[in-house]
């Protein structure tokens, strides 16, 4: 591997290094955009104390895969193991880094400069924060106001996904609440088990803010040609609960004490329940930043970063789901995104932007995820926020998927593609290059898929 | 300079393609096409990168 090019500031240009360099880098959160801060760190040849502080008590790793294949019934790719990317031996001997894992920071004083884990007090002259973010609860379901509900999850990490396997297996009947794309994946698991699923979702159509209204229809027949009970346009009330478990019933996450037996909607539908997933969307994990001066975002709470993830604290960046970041490809609007690519971007940026501010480059992505539902695929490349959303092919009936455009003035802006792999990438690239629309519908009608064999 | 890619743990996501459009190209069926699996030298840095973006490790460089 070669090192990063040196960069030469411009003559006459003011230093944007600091004037002491970084000699105690602190990464907080130990998932993927921390784990590509400190991997980036190394690369780039920093070779101070490097220190990566996590909540949890695993190694970094990998979470699209919990909410998919992890659930799954068969095989290897059903086995309680997630990958990690690194084991412990390569991240203390070869990266050289001090791992404080299980130890979630509690607090951060930008005057001293240290990040404070309990009590410890943990210094640093660099600082990346990539603590990502945390599920919402349900009110009445947070175990850290009324206890846990046995039976009542979120999914966002291992240990919540082993809860949720646990309870697949034992034939539970789920209800998820929220059909967005985690709690849909789960929905996608429990039926490949044959299990009755219901999906309970507040607004009139599945996933209308992260990819519109005229997709969340398409991803709505998705649900029902699979079997799921897909309920629209209607709120949870509150959980119907017992005490201990009943006999037969999946076991407990939450131990001996309540645990669920249904979900009591607004129109006052009983659902019957033994494992209920909330997917009700997350929030950033910045508790411990407020009142730390690092500037958080008035609505959701997010870091406010500029383009090249720095908070303007001295030192201070973030990475990943918890940074509000202008998007120069998108006339600089902000955006807090959720999405692996996304973290994995961040992560390593900001550690670069860190260790050389002169270098730093405002981070330009093309936001990307994707979603599996029932031997489907999702793949969603830039932006929903458009002038127009276009179906500009709808294959499904032969097998052959579906692809929406997004357009904003004469530009295409997002693309929304499901089951046509080979689109995603191309229609990535003309968003990169703010390429025109009629080019992009042009390719999509133009190229269709070769028939399968 | 060799690229391997393990067609049974690719899913096709792509972010290889993304980086290095020239090397990969995911198709109809949903996994990686290795276009050139013998690239010159002056890849290596695009190829690196690929291979590190790969959400599933599917990819190695080999010399």
């Amino acid at each position: 591997m070669s090192a990063e090019p040196s960069v030469t500031p411009p003559a006459g240009a003011a230093p944007a290094t600091p004037a002491t360099p970084v000699r105690r880098l602190v990464v907080v959160g130990a998932s993927l955009a921390g784990l590509r801060a400190v991997e980036a760190a190394r690369r780039a040849g920093y070779d101070g104390a490097l220190t990566l502080v996590g909540a949890e008590e695993h190694l970094p790793y990998d979470r699209p895969p919990l909410s998919k294949a992890f659930l799954d019934v068969d095989g290897a790719r059903g086995a309680d193991t997630v990958m990690t990317f690194r084991t412990e031996e390569q991240l203390r001997d070869e990266l050289g880094v001090d791992l404080r894992l299980g130890s979630p920071a509690t607090g951060l004083d930008t005057d001293a400069r240290e990040v404070l884990v309990g009590d410890e007090r943990i210094p640093y002259d660099g600082l990346v924060i990539a603590t990502g973010s945390v599920p919402r609860w349900l009110p009445g379901t947070d175990p850290a106001d009324d206890g846990p509900v046995g039976g009542v999850t979120q999914l966002r990490t291992l240990d919540d996904a082993r809860t949720v396997r646990t309870a697949l297996e034992a034939g539970a009947r789920l209800v998820v609440v929220g059909a967005g794309f985690i709690g849909s994946e789960v929905a996608s698991a429990a039926r490949k088990r044959g299990l009755p699923v219901t999906v309970v979702e507040a607004l009139d159509l599945p996933l209308t803010r992260s990819i519109g209204p005229e997709v969340g229809a398409v991803c709505a027949e998705l649900h029902r040609a699979a079997g799921t009970d897909l309920r629209l346009g209607v709120g949870v009330a509150g959980l119907e609960t017992e005490v201990g478990a009943a006999a037969g019933a999946a076991p407990a996450p939450g131990g001996a004490g309540r645990r669920v037996t249904g979900v009591r909607l607004d129109d006052g539908t009983v659902l019957p329940a033994d494992l209920v997933v909330l997917g009700i969307g997350v929030r950033p994990a910045t508790a411990w930043l407020e009142g730390s001066g690092v500037p958080l975002h008035e609505g959701d709470r997010g870091v406010v970063v500029d383009a090249t993830l720095a908070t303007g604290v001295p030192g201070v960046y973030a990475a990943g789901d918890v940074a509000h970041v202008a998007n120069p490809l998108y006339d600089d609007e902000h955006h807090r995104l959720e999405h692996w690519t996304n973290a994995a971007d961040h992560g390593g940026a900001a550690a670069r932007h860190l260790l050389d501010p002169a270098a730093a480059r405002p981070v330009e992505t093309v936001p990307y995820f994707w979603s599996d539902w029932y031997d489907h695929r999702l793949q969603f490349v830039g932006t929903p926020r458009a002038d127009e959303v276009r179906v500009v092919a709808d294959d499904r009936a032969s097998d052959g998927g579906f692809v929406a455009l997004y357009r904003r003035a004469d530009r295409v802006v997002g693309a929304l593609v499901l089951d046509r792999p080979r689109d995603v990438m191309k229609l990535r690239r003309r968003i990169a290059d703010r390429g025109p629309w009629d080019e992009a519908v042009e390719h999509v009608v133009t190229t269709p898929p070769r028939a399968k064999r | 300079m060799k690229i391997v890619a393990a067609l049974d743990t690719c899913e096709g996501l792509g972010m290889c393609e993304a980086m290095a459009p020239d090397f990969f190209e995911v198709g109809d069926d949903g996994v990686v096409e290795v276009l050139d699996d013998s690239p010159g030298e002056e890849h290596r840095t695009d190829l690196a990168a690929a291979v590190d973006a790969c959400p599933v490790l599917a990819l190695t460089l080999q010399g």
